[in-house]
């Protein structure tokens, strides 16, 4: 249920490298559900740099704030202007269209989970 | 930590894939797969159909009743004719909260009253508690007693064809006795919404009945079931209290903006001489409405209002409105910065974020 080709921190964001260095940030399947109708989602400026795990931005639902971390070290190249105007494309397609921002990686990928451990950790969690 | 309560209707909420919380002890529905926005749009434009079971029932009857209710509230209790109900509160000798809950007159001697959840059994224990000298009995009828609550401008469309009682004569804040889908119910033109709808209360055991009928009635009409996050949002919008948030034991009723309740002339009740001393001097906080002025500012329940990096008040619910569009909330401020169009700022995780003091209810519905 979760890709395959992603990697995934235990507080629900996910990672997905390309080949050149950089990579795709943006919350889970499961992070969305649990906030449900997302209405803002609150991005860095493009060329702010952050740690591992640091806070990059919040995202907004009707019901509940949240705190996005980044996953691994990086220079911020790009954000996701669309969610300006559609935060709902964080709720219908996480994965895809709801990603948040794209990074120049500046660390390595330590400590991120795969799929099958993310999953367990979710099923885990949910129970 | 104990088991969670469970409504009559939990099975069919996790049918419908409900998200489920723990509300105040209470395994309720948070939402369904809808979503809080699309299910609060569906009350404000067609219905939405609410699991209100957990909520408290207590029962006094006897030839000291009437006077027992009115020494517990402050409203006027002997203006209620039968089948009216009325907006009240169980407050404390100091004027503050023990809880807010209506009135049901069900008879010269027998009222009905309905308390929220949470406070339940303190609620119950305070009416026993005050009891002695009026010659009545209570009962506390909420375990056995259902409640679902159908809101929305389709509301009697919807549940007119489920029975006999003529519901278009029923008044705001009336109800009446009769049956729905064939079960013996309590048919409440009530609700918290802010929308025209319908409480009905049944039988603990006819409850899912019901709901089965209102639900296969209002389908095809595009009614949703409704969850606690849009009843949240649609009774903020309409700046109707939520106890311990706008009220509670540190908050009088007159600050609150809920004078409309509180009956001075009416004889003596638990409050009255705290609120005869709060009214004739100028309360020190008031509740007003604000919105933020940016779509990034969103306020939260209990935020600090600040002014020079000091908290001087404090927001008790905030949410973005959806019917609204904008971030709203409600804070008690120095009353000398409670004016409409007045500037204030909220301290949003570290941020002190400017909001404007806007006229409530932020949304009224066209009768």
């Amino acid at each position: 249920m979760f890709p395959a080709d992603l990697k995934y921190t235990k507080d629900h964001e996910w990672l997905k490298p390309a080949a050149d260095g950089t990579a795709l940030v943006g919350i889970t399947s499961y992070a969305q559900d649990a906030l449900g109708d997302v209405v803002f989602v609150d991005l860095p400026e493009v060329g702010a740099t952050f740690g591992q795990g640091e806070e990059f931005g919040t995202v907004e639902s009707v019901k509940t704030v949240s705190e996005l971390n980044l996953p691994a070290a990086g220079e911020v190249l790009e954000v996701n202007e669309t969610l300006a105007d559609h935060p709902e494309a964080v709720n219908e397609d996480p994965f895809g269209r709801g990603w948040m921002v794209k990074i120049k990686l500046t660390g390595d990928l330590a400590g991120l989970l795969d799929a099958p451990a993310y999953e367990a950790r979710v099923s885990a969690e949910s129970h | 930590m104990s088991e969670l309560m469970k409504t009559p209707l939990n099975a069919a909420h996790r049918a419908l894939n409900a998200k489920m919380v723990d509300f105040g002890g209470w395994d309720m529905p948070v939402q369904y797969p809808a979503g809080i926005i699309a299910e609060h749009e569906a009350v404000r434009t067609r219905a939405g159909l609410f699991d209100v079971s957990h909520m408290g029932e207590i029962r006094v009857k006897g030839p000291g009743a009437l006077a027992l209710v009115e020494h517990l509230t402050p409203n006027a209790v002997s203006q209620l004719v039968l089948g009216q109900i009325h907006y009240t509160a169980f407050l404390y000798e100091n004027g503050t909260f023990v809880d807010d809950l209506l009135v049901y007159r069900e008879g010269e001697e027998e009222f009905l009253l309905v308390v929220n959840a949470g406070n339940s059994d303190k609620d119950f224990a305070w009416v026993q508690q005050h009891a002695g000298g009026y010659d009545c009995t209570m009962v506390n009828e909420s375990p056995a007693t259902g409640q679902i609550a159908l809101q929305g401008p389709l509301a009697l469309g919807i549940l007119q064809p489920l029975t006999q009682t003529p519901l278009a004569p029923i008044g705001y804040y009336h109800y009446t006795h009769g049956e729905v889908a064939g079960i013996k119910c309590l048919i409440s033109r009530t609700g918290y919404t802010g929308e025209d709808g319908f409480e009905l209360y049944c039988a603990a055991g006819d409850t899912e009945a019901v709901w089965n009928a209102v639900m296969a009635a209002g389908t095809p009409q595009g009614l949703l079931p409704a969850g606690l996050g849009c009843r949240n949002t649609l009774r903020l919008e309409c700046k109707m209290a939520l106890y311990g948030h706008e009220i509670d034991d540190t908050i009088q009723a007159l600050e609150a903006g809920l004078g409309w309740i509180v009956k001075l002339d009416k004889g003596a009740f638990i409050g009255r001489e705290a609120l005869l001393a709060a009214k004739a001097a100028p309360f020190a906080r008031k509740l007003v409405g604000f919105k933020t002025l940016e779509k990034r500012d969103i306020a939260r329940d209990h935020m600090a209002v600040v002014q020079d990096g000091q908290p001087i008040g404090f927001v008790t619910s905030a949410a973005p409105s959806p019917t609204c569009g904008i971030n709203l909330g409600l804070a008690y401020v120095p009353t000398a910065l409670a004016k409409v169009g007045g500037r204030i700022q909220i301290d949003i995780r570290g941020r002190a974020v400017p909001a404007e003091i806007i006229p409530t209810p932020f949304y009224k519905r066209l009768k």
